[in-house]
């Protein structure tokens, strides 16, 4: 893992106590709340339906034990003994008082972390694969490379003040587990023919209000050039992005209308420029992040086999362990959505437990997945069943990852601003209907994603199965989309036909699954495939008719 | 339909209604406004100690008000998958 | 409506008014060009101004072929928010502007270390600053993660000497 040395903590530092005297230029009235808010926003703290609420940066999803104990301490201290892991891999909490702020941000940087640029019109924090450096099918661990994008990002001079927030994501595999087509700019690592390392990018992709899938706007960046490549696209964006609709100012739009030829001929432009002024970080600078990500100190005589005669055991290993490059290692997700939970929260204790089995089981390292799940990466075989045990008597291992109970939802307008309709209950009712573990794993793969409004932090258009919260005069109502995916095979959901109140979109998406399950060719077709094959006409007769 | 002032504490956020001659933290404290409703929004908002002054609509029940909009019972209540942290004016049945 | 979440659109704010007094905050040495501001199109048009005006949605490159000839290019923010500025001072400093490059209009102090690093050298804000918090800003980050027009080293050429 990345540790910050003398510069990054004094950088963390500086920034604690700039906003420590904001704070207090604000309670003494000398700025405004128009003028406060955007210099609170880009330290993560919003002003939601109950309280302050903030976002903390988890850079690329990955933390250590301590930092995860100290996500309990602040959960403990300054909020209600809770927190909410978030689709962009940070975490979240609902009841901060600013008058407590300052002291919280000391706390935080204390174990080099922060809420810098998690909410604001700026480059928010990077997210990455949550099997890093675990996975078979990885070029080489792309959180190097977000770290580097982490500090050429923070605190950027010429991009606080974007026409809308931007979002970048990196990866390192064919495999995309972090759905890098939905993100503003998308990163992958490949090889090019002459065997160097680099990036193909793709630019544009995201969902709210408008989603779209993302360009290539190059097919392959040398890793070397990869910032000020960054710097010549956000160069372009920060000045013809729109600023009139702020419905229209994310960067798909410019490249929507300015077509992606037009638009990579401008960044190319730009970045002839750019690129002779020296921007990039040196090879030097990349050896020194890349060594701070070893592999782990692997025990080679460990056992490659399992004991599967619990069967509880074996239900979880097979739900929610992924194979491991290493042999006698296993990567295992922590299912944050137990059944009549809520998706993503954890308390202060679960994230206690946690830490302590991070340590002593996973080389002292938990991720973040943006379906608001926890992985431990680096598990030997051998200590699966005693981590296991551990997680289940904290109610932790229910095994349903990617099944139907395995639901992302926003925090919808229980907490929100924005929010038109509720979501955390939608996912609880339609869990709670699917509640037969064994049902679900006949059912399968299936991907559901409740987004309380047209933003979309919920990733409806990125479901399986979307459901949509709109408001329909007063009345919370859900629409129902069909066919998303933010995988490598990225596509995204369509409204189905017209919405729902809350039972009745629990009822529909109970009719759906009903009819995949006698239409489907065999176990092995997931929903989303039995969607693609039959289109959506006999989905709308099952639910419509 | 009777209106109440509503904002949020800039010092912690909380939610608050507005009871005649001060602040409340519930609901049921709060005071129909009429016509003045306008140029104390305007006021407040000029002062800039409560974030987001907003009159809202709400039915007289027993013992205070239910406002009319979801988001604004939610508002009032909390979050409706929290009971546990529900404020005393109302329960969370009616969000 | 409510802007909880700081979205409101700036493009339409509208931009300061031209001024000729100088700037009340200067970080430089000579002497203030005392001369009028011409708005881009006139001083594009009339080859006598030596301080040109641009707007947000103004081209900065369209200064390029010019700079030999210009004192001072003043950069309006009808509102802090919108960071067009930004890009054009960085673009001006890149393309070698050695002259004074102004932020005018909604300019806070929160933004003046930003302004500094993209090449801004001098500040005509609607309401004045106070010196005291301005200093304490400007002194505040001992580091920098990136280059920008200000000369500052990232922290990654100190790593490396």
């Amino acid at each position: 893992m990345y540790r910050y040395d003398q510069y990054d903590q004094a950088i963390v530092d500086a920034r604690v106590a700039e906003f420590k005297e904001q704070v207090g230029r604000r309670m003494r009235n000398e700025i405004t709340e128009d003028q406060f808010k955007p210099l609170r926003l880009m330290n993560g703290l919003y002003l939601q339906l109950h309280a302050y609420m903030l976002r903390v940066a988890i850079p690329y999803g990955t933390l250590s034990g301590t930092q995860m104990r100290m996500l309990a301490h602040i959960a403990r201290k300054y909020d209600r003994d809770y927190g909410h892991f978030t689709t962009r891999q940070n975490i979240q909490y609902n009841w901060i008082k600013l008058e407590q702020f300052a002291d919280l941000l000391d706390d935080l940087s204390k174990v080099e972390m922060h809420a810098f640029q998690t909410s604001g019109n700026c480059i928010r924090n990077i997210s990455s694969d949550q099997f890093a450096g675990a996975a078979a099918d990885e070029l080489a661990d792309p959180r190097p490379y977000a770290e580097l994008l982490r500090q050429w990002s923070t605190l950027h001079p010429e991009f606080s003040f974007l026409p809308r927030k931007f979002k970048i994501a990196v990866i390192a595999s064919d495999t995309d587990r972090a759905a890098i087509q939905l993100h503003d700019i998308g990163l992958q690592l490949i090889k090019n023919e002459a065997g160097d390392l680099g990036f193909r990018v793709y630019v544009g992709g995201g969902m709210g209000r408008t989603p779209v899938i993302g360009s290539i706007v190059r097919e392959f960046i040398p890793v070397g050039q990869f910032l000020s490549y960054s710097e010549a696209i956000l160069r372009v964006y920060n000045r013809y992005g729109r600023r009139d609709n702020i419905y229209k100012a994310r960067i798909k739009i410019l490249v929507n209308e300015l077509g992606i030829a037009e638009f990579t001929r401008q960044v190319e432009a730009e970045w002839a420029l750019l690129e002779p002024l020296g921007l990039d970080a040196p090879q030097a600078e990349y050896a020194r992040i890349i060594a701070q990500f070893p592999e782990p100190a692997y025990d080679l005589a460990a056992p490659d086999t399992l004991d599967l005669s619990d069967p509880d055991f074996a239900v979880w290993v097979k739900q929610n362990v992924h194979a491991h490059k290493q042999p006698g290692y296993a990567i295992a997700t922590i299912s944050l959505k137990p059944k009549g939970g809520i998706p993503g929260d954890a308390s202060s204790a679960q994230m206690d437990l946690i830490a302590d089995l991070a340590e002593k089981y996973a080389q002292d390292e938990i991720r973040v997945t943006h379906s608001q799940n926890l992985v431990l990466a680096h598990v030997r075989k051998a200590d699966l069943y005693a981590l296991w045990s551990a997680l289940a008597e904290a109610d932790l291992a229910t095994p349903n990852l990617d099944l139907v109970s395995d639901i992302i939802a926003c925090p919808g307008m229980d907490y929100c601003t924005l929010a038109n309709a509720r979501s955390i209950p939608i996912a609880q009712k339609i869990a709670a209907k699917f509640e037969d573990l064994e049902t679900q794993r006949d059912i399968g793969e299936l991907k559901i994603k409740v987004s309380g409004c047209i933003n979309g932090c919920g990733h409806h258009h990125a479901g399986h199965i979307g459901i949509l919260g709109v408001d329909k005069k007063g009345e919370e109502s859900y629409q129902l989309l069909l066919g998303g995916s933010g995988a490598e095979d990225t596509s995204l959901a369509k409204i189905l036909g017209p919405g729902f109140d809350e039972n009745g979109i629990v009822d529909a998406v109970d009719k759906l699954v009903a009819f995949y399950r006698t239409v489907r060719t065999g176990p092995s077709e997931r929903f989303l495939d039995t969607y693609r094959r039959l289109g959506a006409a006999p989905f709308k007769e099952a639910v419509y008719a | 339909m009777p209106r109440i002032l509503t904002g949020n504490r800039l010092e912690t956020g909380d939610v608050l209604w507005w009871n005649g001659s001060d602040w409340s933290r519930h609901i049921r404290d709060a005071v129909a406004i009429g016509e003045e409703g306008e140029a104390l929004v305007a006021e407040l908002v000029a002062a800039e100690r409560i974030n987001d002054p907003v009159l809202i609509e709400v039915e007289a029940v027993a013992d205070g008000w239910l406002p009319k909009t979801t988001r604004e019972r939610v508002r009032a209540i909390g979050p409706s998958v929290r009971p546990d942290f529900a404020l005393p004016s109302l329960t969370v049945d009616v969000i | 409506m409510l802007d909880n979440q700081d979205q409101q659109a700036v493009g339409a704010a509208v931009p300061p008014p031209l001024s000729d007094a100088p700037a009340p905050l200067r970080f430089r040495t000579d002497t203030p060009d005392d001369g009028p501001i011409a708005p881009l199109a006139d001083f594009l048009a009339n080859s006598n101004f030596a301080a040109v005006r641009l707007d947000p949605a103004d081209d900065a490159r369209a200064l390029v072929p010019h700079l030999g000839r210009l004192k001072l290019i003043e950069v309006a923010f009808p509102k802090f928010r919108d960071g067009r500025g930004y890009s054009a001072a960085r673009i001006l400093r890149e393309a070698g502007f050695k002259g004074e490059i102004r932020a005018a209009g909604d300019v806070l102090v929160d933004q003046i270390g930003f302004m500094r690093r993209v090449g801004f050298d001098s500040f005509a804000p609607a309401k004045p600053l106070d010196p005291t918090v301005v200093k304490l800003t400007l002194e505040r980050y001992p580091y920098v993660y990136m280059k920008a027009a200000d000369g500052k080293q990232p922290v990654w050429a100190l790593r490396h000497g």
